[in-house]
Formats: C-alpha cells, structure tokens, sequence
C-alpha cells in the first residue's frame, strides 16, 4: 500500500465512523442537527480523497458530472415546500438507487474477469438498484400529482412474479456463461426498471411513505452490494446500515399505519372499501362558529390540538401556534397530539409544527398523550380525520379497524376544523363527528384559525 | 478470505444499522428517512471509481449518469436533511 492508498483507506474508515455517530445522534431530537453536520463532513471527507484514487481518469466527466447532478439537486432541495419533503426524499433516495445500478452496469460491461460472487453481487445490488430507481420515481409522480390513479389489474403479482423469474433465469444465464455477456446484462437492467414501475404503480397514496421508506433500505442494500464488487469497505457499511436500519424503520411504519408489508405490497388499499361508506354513523353533525370555540377553548384549563395532514394543504400551521400561544398567554395548558402517521410519511407533522416554530417538548406521540384525553376540556381537532376515528376501536368490519388512534372522542368537548362535509383520505365516515361531544367549524384551515385568534384577541 | 470478510462486515453493518435506529422517537422518522437516504448517498464515492476507471464510450456514459445520480442523492438528501432538522427547537431554546 501506498502511503496514498493510506490515506484514502484512512478516510473512508473516518467516513464510516462518522456515518454511523450521526446516525445515532440523528435519532435523537437534541443531537440530530449535530448528527447530520458530522455525516455531511465524513461524506465531503470520503468525495475529496476519491479523486487520488491511483489510476483514476476521466476527471473532466467526474468533475462535470458532480458538478451537474450536485447543482441540481442543491437548488430543487432549498426550495421544495416542507410539505413536498416526502415526495423529495423519494426522489433522491431513487438517484441513490439508479446510481448503484450504474455502478452495476459498468463494472459488467468493462472487459475483465470477474470472480462469480463479484457477478452475482453486482447483479443483485444492480437488480435491486434499478427496482428502486424505477419504483421512487413512480412515487414521486404519485405524492406530487403527476400519476394519478392506483393502475390495479387483475394478476398484476402473477406479472411481478414472471418479471422476477425472468430476471432471475437471465442472471443464472450471466453468472456461469461469463464469456457472453453484453446483450443479457442490459436486458437486466431493463426488466429491472419495469419491474420497480409495476410493482409500485398499483398502490395508493397512502401507503407510499412505507413503500419510499422500503426503496430507501433497498438502495442502501443495493450500495452496500456494489461496495463489495468495488472492493470498498465504506460503501459495504454505510450501505448495509442504512438496509438495516431503513428495513427496522418501514416496519415502525407499517405498525404504525396498522398495514403489514406484505399488505402494502401486494394489496391496495381503499378499493375494496369504497362501496361500504354509509354503515352504522347515526346522528348529525352540530355546527359551531369560529367566536363559540374560540370562547370554549380560552376558558378550558386543557386544549390538546391535533393537526393532520390538511392543516399543512390549507398552509394553517402558523396560525395554529398564534393560537396556541395566545391560549397559553391566558394560563391554557395547550399540548400538539401527532398520530404516527400524521401528514403524508411518519414524523412529518413534526417537521411541519416545527417550521412553523412549535417547540418539540410541546408535541407529543399518541402512546405519550392518549391517556391525557380523559382530563382534556377540549381537543382541537383540524386536518386530520382517520386517526381520530373511534371505528378502529369498536368497529371490526372497519378496513381501519386496529389502527392505533387518537382518542380524541374521550375529552369532554371536540372541535373539527373541516373544509366540508365528507369522509377521510380512506373514504371512511368518522364517528367522532356525530358524537354529542363533537362540534363541527367548517371552513378553510387558514382562514378559520384567523379566525380564531381575531376572536381570542377580542374576548 | 476477502469474501469472508466482506461478510463479516456486512453482518456486523447490519446489526449496528438495526441498533442504531431502534430507540428512535416517531417525531424523528421522516428526518432520519432522510438521513439515512443522504448516507447512503456514499455511492458516490463508488461511482466516481466506476467512472475513472471507464473505457469505452458505453462506459462512460453509463458512468456519466451514475455520478449525476449520485452526486443528486448526496447533495439533495444531506441540504433536505439539514433544512429539516434545522427547525428542531426545544421551548427553553432561543424562543
């Protein structure tokens, strides 16, 4: 080894290191903006001594390549809206995977022998890379609106079946019959990037965070496998700890949305339960005006408010604190209850209080503040709908039936913020909204919680 | 021997990856998500070999899309990651 050689192998073990501390730190709410500093610098550290690889080329298309991809990136990543974040990670996490795949390819075509565990990894990885290429794009089209629709067919897992099989007989077929590569390989990669569209093109919005989640662990795989055809060891880590941690992380997330994998996958969601809509909800709803609640809740010794997704649309959240922190100005204990799935991927209500300026210790989980709805005068309940719907309590024919909820419905007084009359995300009536305790504020997120502190500021 | 090595490596990447996330509070999920995308954003590092040790035109260009994507998945992931845990704040900090 050369003493460069030294040095470049040095850093990537530092890269390594610093990849798995920030890790940690980034799972801790104090530390996390510590972690990613740190995993930025050990991924800056590992780019620079790359170039003094001995024997490498090409350094215009290197420099003109980073250069490209990086400003891209750098622009469309200060700019996106907090509330397109999950769509963006999809987007990159599916760069991440074309790139291993890339890697893949290369590494095939390029005239020399390779022993069969660097073929058959470089296969995988570049197999696994493509699906989660192809598959993120998909789902970026589809959070962002650009595919519309779940695109179910009848025998659509037999087809992914047959794609895979095919995949498979053609990998075998490179694999022992080294001499003849060239058309199989690309063949490859092209059922590959199929199979990601037809995989994930069936299924619904709402289980995408857990699919994004998914291509997220796979890329990671894909990275660490193309580590092992480079011969380099930060690659195989930082690669294998992100599959890991990114498998533990969408099985936090299926729990959460009460779904299993395999559901997700190869099932969709909704479809089925559409045309079950008008069963059981008795009563109606109440209406209130803006003034009423108002005047409720600035009386109430606690308000527990509960955003969904919806609050973000109607851009609210800003308005939400205000009246929040007029309510506390007056001695209310005001407390933020986040549904693991709140917002369009788990955890991203928080990201969205938090832009809004809301301090962490004052959100809580729904393990944290269920028991806390008993003893709350009012939950505010605005944007969201199927996570505080008591039919995943009582109703077993429910398809939401099981999911953790909020227990909204066990305070002594409930306000919806809702834009209309009509049912969740799911399709499914609330329960909540005809309870005795319920009160309906309809309008625009934004303009109601105007509306609200305008009143509060007039009492 | 080195195939066995990588293995190791790979096991032991596995149970650390697993340990290192499985404490962690749901308010956190979307900006780890995205942490761990920008991690494994390293495949850069792998495509710039790929790429300078690249012949033919094929290669190369193959090479070429591999840097773009990559350098797209480190750049983007880390400054997404970055704006989001930037807003993190407890109530006794600067408020």
């Amino acid at each position: 080894m050369t003493s460069v050689e030294i040095i470049i192998q040095s850093s990537y073990v530092i890269a390594a290191i610093a990849f798995v501390i920030g890790l940690k730190r980034m799972s801790s709410p104090t530390t996390a903006r510590a972690g990613i500093l740190l995993a930025g610098a050990g991924m800056l550290l590992a780019t620079v001594v790359t170039f003094f690889y001995p024997g490498l080329e090409n350094f215009l298309l290197i420099g003109a390549a980073l250069f490209l991809g990086s400003l891209i990136a750098g622009i469309t990543a200060k700019k996106v809206e907090m509330t397109d974040m999950p769509q963006m990670i999809a987007l990159y996490n599916g760069m991440g995977g074309g790139a291993a795949a890339a890697i893949a390819a290369v590494e095939l075509f390029k005239d020399h022998d390779l022993h069969v565990s660097v073929v058959t990894l470089a296969l995988i990885g570049g197999v696994i890379g493509s699906i989660s290429f192809s598959g993120s794009l998909i789902a970026f089209g589809k959070l962002q609106g650009l595919i519309k629709g779940s695109f179910r067919f009848k025998g659509q897992n037999l087809l992914n079946l047959i794609i895979l099989l095919v995949i498979s007989i053609v990998s075998i077929f490179i694999i022992f019959e080294l001499g003849y590569i060239n058309n199989p390989v690309m063949i490859i990669f092209i059922v590959a990037l199929v199979l990601g569209i037809t995989m994930t093109l069936p299924i619904g919005g709402a289980d995408m965070p857990v699919v994004i989640s998914l291509y997220n662990a796979l890329t990671g795989l894909a990275v660490g496998f193309e580590g092992y055809v480079l011969q380099n060891y930060s690659m195989i880590i930082a690669g294998t700890v992100v599959g890991a941690a990114g498998t533990l992380l969408t099985q936090l997330m299926a729990k959460a949305m009460n779904r299993s994998l395999a559901n997700v996958l190869f099932s969709g969601f909704g479809d089925t339960s559409t045309s079950e809509s008008s069963d059981g909800t008795k009563g109606e709803m109440k209406p209130i005006e803006a003034s009423d609640a108002s005047i409720m809740m600035a009386f109430a010794q606690k308000v527990i408010v509960i955003p969904g997704y919806g609050m973000a649309v109607a851009q609210a959240q800003q308005k939400v604190w205000e009246f929040c922190q007029l309510l506390m100005e007056r001695g209310v204990e005001v407390k933020f209850a986040i549904h693991p799935v709140a917002g369009r991927m788990p955890g991203h209500m928080n990201v969205l209080l938090a832009e809004a300026g809301v301090p962490y210790d004052f959100i809580f989980d729904a393990d944290e503040i269920n028991q806390e709805f008993k003893s709350c005068d009012v939950a505010l309940v605005i944007g969201a709908n199927d996570v505080v719907n008591p039919v995943a309590r009582t109703d077993p024919s429910s398809p939401i039936y099981g999911m953790p909820i909020l227990d909204a419905d066990y305070s002594s007084n409930v306000i919806v913020v809702k834009r209309g009359q009509g049912a969740g995300f799911s399709g499914i009536e609330n329960s909540l909204f005809f309870l005795d305790n319920t009160k309906m504020l309809y309008g625009d997120g934004k303009a109601v919680a105007s509306d609200l502190v305008q009143s509060i500021k007039e009492l | 021997m080195e195939t066995f090595i990588a293995i190791y490596i790979f096991v032991l990447a596995a149970f650390t990856g697993y340990e290192v996330i499985s404490k962690v509070p749901v308010i956190l999920h979307t900006p780890l998500m995205s942490g761990s995308n920008f991690i494994h954003g390293i495949v850069l590092v792998g495509a710039i070999i790929a790429l300078g040790f690249a012949d033919t035109t094929l290669e190369k260009t193959i090479g070429f899309i591999g840097v773009l994507l990559a350098s797209g998945n480190a750049v983007g992931g880390y400054v997404v990651t970055e704006r989001m845990l930037e807003m993190f704040k407890s109530s006794k900090e600067n408020d």
